[in-house]
């Protein structure tokens, strides 16, 4: 035991210190109770928090969702800004949201991972990263110019149903594909077409069928209204005609809040009220003085929330969006239209929810299974290697220690396969052992002294184990590169596993045969 | 001292030829199975579609379950009942793209379920949707990731050994995923992404027993170099059988527990992965050691010294 065996004491020395701080959070994390976190300053638990060992997703419960941009409204060279803003916008949405530690990370170039751990209302989850936000307050057609567009819509539908016939025969004036579903045509109840609630997934389809908004006037658009109504004891949603040119956008918005009451109709019907700023006032006042009488729809992703009539102008910077809102629904809603529209829409691609008590069944069941693995491990290598057994199962030991340090430095998250990649560490780790020990019993059956045999075990070993863990580490790069959520803790931990092996079962178990050989009279190896 | 399998002599080289069928009419009779099943059963992170996981307070018949999927569009869901009767496993092949503002499917389904069963209570154990374009990506990089993880373990054993002992790894390596690939195909359990990361550890953990293999050869044919070199293969062989069976033992006692006792949720992977392991053992004696003892004869005959 030269200047050699200092080094290598003082290296592991360094590497369990090293190891001893990274898992002091998390130890400290876990170990407290649940009066003691309360107890404690809020920051520094945050910090504590961050700092610890965190499970992931599949085993607290939450959801993961990957959003994709829609880059069809956008330039190429759009996106990229386009996405920061995007981003940036769904973390003021989601920071409100109420969840313990969301996270948003960017995904190449169009697309965002939002992690939202812990117990949550999946459906309202969706709404609120899923819309688009873009409120809009545009005018209503006046009822001459509504009925001229829908009748327009009727002969091109009849023209296209009688085969291609050219659009002024006489039989085209006499089919009313789209006004027939509206039993109360040419009536315009609440400002639009009213279209009963049965008739509406018909409604849509004509309307999409001929693009009605290329045919219309280039100033109209025909848009949906965002809730049902009830029109004479039938339920059902207006079709409105409205300018295409929005009079005012969300840029004009100062605050919105949620609001019980906003609504004369339904008294106890939670509303979202909105303030307007500077601009965004002058402009309503200007536009309520030029229209009175005319109806404002406030437009949200493109459907009518409401249509108001403008009795006068209107000088003050409020407005409500009204409807059928939950209490919560309005508090979203009043959080999105704060965070500001997204720039393009985006779109729902994955979706991962894992409920609480799945997760916690992950957790009992997995750690189960590795520690029992774990356990049948350390006692087949006790039983076949005796005290040389033992030294392997204290190289594991510390194998574990730097994996889980390694884990918890990195700031890493535990999976249910990060978990499953333990016991397959575990069950790999010593193999390293094995290969060394195998060698040490052949080397001492050809005649080898006990030295010389441990000498040989561990240099004739050392190539065969080298070149396994890369190997397995080659496979692990590769799967993490590819992999995302629970499997990229499979491979990190796989990765990490083998890297530390290579240290601990090669340096530190040649450490205590080094310390058990040094002694004097020491012919015989338990083996 | 304590041994596990005693000093052998077996003759693993000469009856490599057995081996080699083995070998070929297992791959066949996954080849058979791949035809008849019409393909691989991919799991929804590969095809797209929705899978939706819940748990009843009251066990319930699967009938009920699969009334009220239909009731809420999704006549086409493939219904698993599972634990007393009270767990169900809902896939819709269909992916679902959900904006906001919409009733999530699962949604829809537990108030069905509940307003059917007065006083039963569902709960959402969980729920993946894929789009089926995010899904042929994933199933594109999967795909990718095994052959590139293939050509780096080539290259890595090409440099370390020798390039026709890589190609012997290598071939092995490929032997043992399709080998468990038949296996899950036979099964009819689903290629998904935790298939996949199964799939890539054995690529580079079965390739470590041919290399204790390779590792012997070597030096073996250092120390006996008079001997011809079928039956250095042969002592090689012979020689790390205890080590190359022990190496798998122990990961074979952690994978087998994951496989009894990890639940649900991993059985796919723990399947593929003890299965495999034992089949890797297999093969770097088999395949990989044979294929490299008979690529390096036929050149050696082609190329008299």
């Amino acid at each position: 035991m030269g200047s050699n065996f200092r080094w290598k004491l003082l290296s592991l020395i360094v590497l369990v210190g090293l190891s001893i701080y990274a898992l002091y959070p998390t130890i400290r994390y876990y170990s407290m109770s649940e009066p003691q976190r309360k107890a404690m300053d809020p920051k520094a638990l945050g910090d504590l928090r961050a700092d610890a060992l965190k499970l992931g997703l599949d085993l607290q419960g939450g959801m993961h969702l990957v959003l994709e941009l829609d880059r069809s409204a956008l330039r190429d060279e759009e996106v990229p800004e386009a996405m920061a803003r995007a981003i940036e916008i769904m973390r003021n949405r989601v920071d409100r949201f109420g969840v313990a530690e969301p996270s948003i990370q960017r995904q190449g170039t169009d697309r965002m991972l939002i992690e939202l751990p812990g117990l949550l209302d999946k459906d309202r989850a969706i709404n609120l990263v899923g819309q688009t936000a873009l409120l809009e307050f545009k005018l209503v057609k006046n009822d001459q110019d509504g009925h001229r567009a829908l009748e327009r819509l009727d002969r091109v539908l009849a023209a296209k149903q009688t085969a291609g016939a050219p659009a002024d025969t006489e039989l085209i004036g006499l089919t009313h594909p789209l006004t027939e579903l509206m039993p109360y045509w040419p009536d315009l109840p609440y400002g639009g077409s009213f279209v009963p609630e049965a008739d509406i997934p018909k409604a849509k389809a004509l309307l999409t069928s001929v693009n009605a908004d290329s045919i219309l006037p280039i100033d109209a658009q025909v848009l949906w209204g965002k809730t049902s109504e009830i029109y004479q004891g039938t339920s059902g949603r207006i079709l409105y005609v409205l300018d295409r040119r929005p009079q005012l956008t969300g840029r004009g918005l100062a605050s919105a809040v949620r609001r019980v009451g906003g609504d004369a109709t339904r008294p106890n019907a939670a509303s979202v009220s909105i303030t307007l700023n500077a601009e965004g006032t002058r402009v309503f006042r200007r536009v309520t003085a030029q229209n009175i009488g005319r109806l404002l729809a406030i437009v949200l992703d493109d459907q009518v929330a409401s249509a108001p009539r403008i009795k006068e102008r209107i000088p003050t910077a409020q407005a409500s969006i009204t409807g059928s809102f939950t209490d919560e629904e309005a508090k979203d809603l009043a959080t999105v239209l704060q965070a500001g529209a997204l720039p393009a829409p985006v779109t729902i691609i994955q979706e991962m929810t894992v409920g609480a008590s799945l997760g916690s069944d992950s957790v009992r069941r997995g750690t189960n299974a590795a520690l029992i693995g774990a356990a049948i491990v350390v006692l087949f290598m006790l039983v076949y290697y005796r005290g040389s057994g033992l030294v392997a199962v204290v190289a594991l030991f510390f194998n574990m220690l730097f994996l889980f340090a390694a884990l918890a430095g990195m700031r890493g998250t535990l999976t249910l396969p990060g978990i499953a990649g333990l016991a397959l560490v575990v069950g790999m780790a010593v193999d390293a052992n094995v290969l060394i020990f195998e060698r040490i019993r052949e080397e001492m059956a050809a005649g080898k002294k006990l030295r010389g045999a441990i000498d040989a075990g561990f240099n004739r070993a050392f190539r065969a184990i080298f070149d396994s863990n890369v190997t397995t580490m080659i496979s692990a790069g590769v799967l993490w590169w590819i992999a995302s959520g629970p499997i990229q803790g499979f491979a990190t931990t796989l990765f990490i596993g083998v890297l530390a092996n290579l240290y601990t079962a090669v340096m530190i178990s040649r450490m205590i045969f080094d310390v058990y050989v040094s002694r004097p009279g020491v012919e015989k190896l338990s083996i | 001292m304590f041994k596990l399998i005693p000093e052998t002599h077996i003759d693993f080289m000469g009856k490599r030829r057995i081996f080699y069928i083995l070998s070929i009419s297992v791959t066949l009779i996954g080849v058979v199975s791949y035809i008849l099943h019409g393909g691989f059963k991919y799991g929804i992170d590969f095809s797209g579609g929705r899978l939706i996981e819940i748990r009843t307070s009251t066990p319930l018949p699967v009938d009920h379950v699969r009334a009220a999927a239909a009731d809420a569009g999704f006549a086409a869901a493939e219904i698993q009942r599972s634990g007393q009767g009270d767990i169900f496993l809902i896939r819709i092949p269909v992916a679902s793209d959900q904006k906001g503002g919409a009733l999530s499917p699962s949604a829809v389904l537990r108030q069905d379920l509940a307003a059917r069963n007065p006083g039963l209570t569902v709960e959402l154990l969980r729920e993946e949707n894929i789009g089926a374009k995010v899904g042929k990506e994933i199933r594109n990089q999967a795909f990718w990731a095994i052959l590139l993880a293939w050509g780096l373990l080539l290259i890595y054993v090409a440099i370390r050994f020798e390039f026709w002992f890589g190609v012997g790894a290598v071939v092995a390596t490929i032997h043992d995923i399709l080998m468990t690939l038949t296996l899950l195909s036979l099964l009819g359990r689903e290629i998904t992404m935790p298939v996949i990361a199964a799939l890539l550890t054995l690529a580079g953990y079965s390739i470590n027993d041919t290399i204790i293999v390779f590792d012997r050869i070597r030096e073996e044919l250092v120390k006996l170099r008079r001997e011809p070199l079928i039956n250095v293969m042969n002592i090689s062989i012979n020689r790390t059988l205890s080590r190359t069976m022990i190496t798998v033992l122990t990961v074979l006692f952690t994978s087998s527990m994951l496989l009894v006792f990890g639940g649900p949720v991993i059985r796919d992977f723990a399947i593929a992965i003890t299965f495999g392991m034992a089949v890797g053992t297999y093969s770097s004696v088999f395949v990989a050691s044979a294929l490299a003892l008979d690529i390096r004869r036929g050149r050696e005959m082609k190329t008299p010294a």
